[in-house]
């Protein structure tokens, strides 16, 4: 039993992680502790700013 | 301590046994399961058949087949450092976990080609369908996509084109170069097409989508200003709205003053796409096309899980016979043989060049370890190609009747609903008026005949799963329209994303004539690029509206083409790189998909230019117009069509250039001739495999 809920709490976590990438917010945390700015939406703003050009860039196919 | 041994032996014994014994069993239900999906006939089949045979191809393919290539071929090596890990920017180049590259990877392959491709060729029957994605993504697409991720990650994360460039040769990155722009636009004209065939006279799918752009303005704005970041959060704010907009539809349809301004006719929805084309490229990333992306994203990994679990649940029967009599080339929905037509209307599904691009694109710079290539290049296609059974299993449960009254053009079947039924029952396939009068008012649609594209169909399949496992008939409407809403936001975000990497291709060659022309905020360079890529996709589009064949029979085809003759580019690469690499005797494993390719792509192109059949040749086509009576549309219908002849034309012969520059590498490695030179960054030992101690 015990075995199963450390297996479901992985799997939930692993999910959860996978969505925080594809979605962009990990990319966010990260660009705030690197440029040690607090969640506002001037960082978002500078955020979006640098990840625009190779965000933008990236293809998507068919 | 003998015993110890002894007893370790045992175990290890009793081990491989057991797998030899797994593998054996899965051995012999996968190859019944073929068997029962190829030989049966007559009685229909039911829909687990496919899936049992999908899911043991797809685990041989994995264990077996990739693994051999990993080892033989590839030797990927756990212990060199990947460019995620030597040029760590915290922006492109990140270390990132094989799942979450996993996930990444499958949200960027995976489009509305594996969803659109299968319905179109279930024309055939679900056999051809069927047996070309499982044998095109075991030893074709996955194959690709595995090799030219790793030959990426081994060259700092380059893309195809500087790869083509550096090992065949400045042909083969100018041809690779003007293929992606050339796949771009088609892509993106057939794309908008399909949305406008699935909305034409449809008011309520017509008011849910154009409620999903003020849904992605507000999620854009409270992203930017209320919780920035939130991106999760946002997306469910955002989904939950867009289940309200499909609930407001059926108000919007069922007001007729409200249904009189969203019944809109396909030239009015093309000149609107056109206009929002051109608005998302220019307008600000965070405005409107990053909450799009982020709401697609979000619904199409949703909906892909839970049209799985439908099925399985389910298990439909498939109506479809799995053979039709339209593999003798005069298919309603596409004109054309099986052999090649069948292999370029299917690409994403089995392989698709476009792959190559994402392969050679971000990913690279993700990937922590090389023999995460693997999972990542060879596993996220085997998924893509589990979308496309779904998608063939879901045109296949409809009665054939109603399939090919949704699918067939008008100029085919005829324009009434009396002569529709008529001749498609002519062919075999029962369907009354009343049938469809009774289907279309089930999910909430005025009519359903002559909705080509494969949307339409695509989601009447689904709404039925749905409607079968969740709600019953009383909901079939609802689904429908959900299905609808996903495959149109999932092209729409395709049109967004790809007009704007069109303009900064364009951009970036326009920099080397006038350097400001390149920078990605100067407005007059912005508008000026924008209006030149819609300009190209919506000629296209206009083109197919106004094909009195539906556009779908001329533009699909044209699409498949350039995508597979990228692939073709593509495979050159790789095979040039594996003879290079001394390992020519395994070379056969990228040199078979590429003569496989080859063969589809230039038949495919010969018809589609010479054949004598007006339904088939774009020459052909001309020339039928010419002779018979003139009308307004005649010398536009005309030009239209040496056009496309045109552009096939010198596609194919750019690709047979990149073929013959690449020939004559391996001839001149084999024979000693040529100085073996490949192109790898030099190896170094990985940081990683320490710190994880």
């Amino acid at each position: 039993m015990r075995r199963a809920v450390t297996a479901t709490r992985i799997l939930l976590g692993a999910l959860l992680t996978t969505l925080r990438e594809i979605f962009d917010e990990a990319a966010y945390s990260r660009f705030l502790s690197r440029t040690q700015m607090r969640s506002s939406p001037a960082a978002y703003a500078a955020f979006r700013h640098e990840f625009e050009e190779a965000k933008a860039r990236r293809p998507k196919c068919c | 301590m003998l015993d110890g041994i002894g007893t370790e032996h045992e175990e290890q014994g009793m081990k491989n046994t057991l797998s030899t014994l797994v593998w054996l069993g899965l051995a012999i239900l996968g190859a019944a399961a073929v068997g029962v999906v190829a030989v049966h006939r007559g009685e229909p089949i039911n829909a687990l058949w496919l899936v049992v045979a999908a899911t043991c191809c797809y685990a041989f393919g994995y264990r077996f087949y990739s693994k051999f290539i990993a080892a033989k071929i590839l030797a990927l090596d756990a212990l060199r450092a990947t460019p995620a890990e030597r040029l760590e920017n915290g922006r492109d180049f990140l270390v990132t976990n094989k799942w979450v590259v996993f996930g990444h990877h499958f949200a960027a392959i995976a489009g509305p080609g594996p969803l659109v491709g299968p319905v179109l060729a279930a024309q055939f029957g679900y056999l051809p369908g069927t047996l070309w994605v499982l044998a095109g993504a075991v030893f074709a697409g996955c194959v690709q996509d595995f090799v030219i991720l790793l030959f990426s990650v081994r060259r700092d994360g380059k893309s195809l084109t500087e790869m083509a460039k550096e090992e065949i040769g400045p042909v083969g990155g100018f041809v690779a170069y003007v293929a992606v722009i050339a796949i771009l636009v088609i892509l993106l004209g057939v794309a908008a097409l399909i949305v406008v065939n699935a909305l034409k006279d449809s008011p309520w799918g017509t008011f849910t989508i154009a409620m999903t752009i003020p849904i992605a303005l507000l999620m854009g704005l409270y992203l930017r200003r209320i919780r920035p970041g939130k991106v999760l959060e946002v997306s469910v704010i955002g989904f939950i709205l867009v289940l309200l907009a499909i609930w407001g539809g059926k108000w919007a349809s069922l007001n007729p003053d409200v249904a009189h301004i969203f019944s809109l006719s396909g030239p009015t929805l093309a000149i609107l796409i056109i206009v929002y084309g051109f608005a998302a490229s220019a307008l600000p990333v965070w405005l409107l096309l990053a909450p799009r992306d982020y709401l697609s994203t979000f619904v199409k990994l949703g909906t892909i899980a839970l049209l799985g679990i439908g099925i399985v649940a389910l298990h439909p029967t498939l109506h479809m016979p799995a053979l039709t009599r339209f593999v003798d080339g005069t298919g309603p929905v596409f004109a054309g043989k099986i052999f090649p037509f069948a292999f370029i209307t299917i690409a994403c599904g089995a392989i698709s060049g476009f792959h190559s691009l994402i392969s050679s694109g971000t990913t690279p710079k993700l990937i922590a370890r090389e023999t995460e290539t693997r999972i990542v290049g060879y596993g996220a296609m085997m998924a893509e190609s589990a979308v496309a059974v779904m998608a063939i299993i879901a045109a296949c449960v409809l009665q054939p009747g109603i399939y090919f009254a949704i699918n067939s053009p008008a100029g085919v079947v005829g324009s009434t609903a009396t002569a529709a039924t008529a001749t498609i029952s002519g062919w075999g396939f029962p369907v009354t008026a009343a049938d469809m009068q009774a289907l279309a008012h089930a999910v909430g649609e005025q009519t359903l005949f002559n909705r080509t594209g494969g949307a339409p169909a695509f989601a009447v399949g689904m709404a039925r799963i749905f409607s079968q496992s969740l709600g019953g008939e009383t909901v079939m409407a609802l689904w429908y329209h959900f299905a609808v809403m996903f495959e149109a936001l999932f092209i729409l975000t395709i049109l967004d994303a790809g007009t704007r990497v069109a303009r900064f291709m364009i951009q970036d060659a326009l920099s080397h004539i006038y350097k400001p022309l390149g920078r990605t905020s100067w407005y007059p360079s912005i508008l000026a690029t924008s209006a030149l890529v819609v300009a190209a996709w919506g000629y296209f589009l206009w083109q197919g509206v106004k094909d009195p064949l539906g556009g779908i029979n001329s533009l699909w085809p044209l699409f498949g083409i350039a995508n597979q003759l990228l692939a073709t580019v593509a495979l050159c690469v790789a095979t040039t790189i594996i003879i290079k690499m001394h390992r020519a005797k395994y070379a056969a494993v990228t040199l078979l998909p590429l003569l496989w390719l080859v063969a589809v792509t230039f038949t495919a192109s010969w018809h589609k230019v010479f054949d004598p059949s007006p339904r088939i040749g774009f020459l052909a086509q001309a020339h039928a117009l010419a002779a018979g009576p003139a009308t307004a549309a005649t010398a536009r219908l005309i030009f239209n069509n040496r056009l496309d002849a045109a552009v096939t034309a010198i596609l194919v012969v750019m690709v047979a250039l990149v073929l013959i520059e690449s020939a004559r590498q391996w001839i001149g490695v084999l024979t000693g001739g040529e100085e073996v030179r490949v192109k790898e960054t030099p190896f170094v030992m990985t940081r990683l495999a320490e710190e994880r101690g």
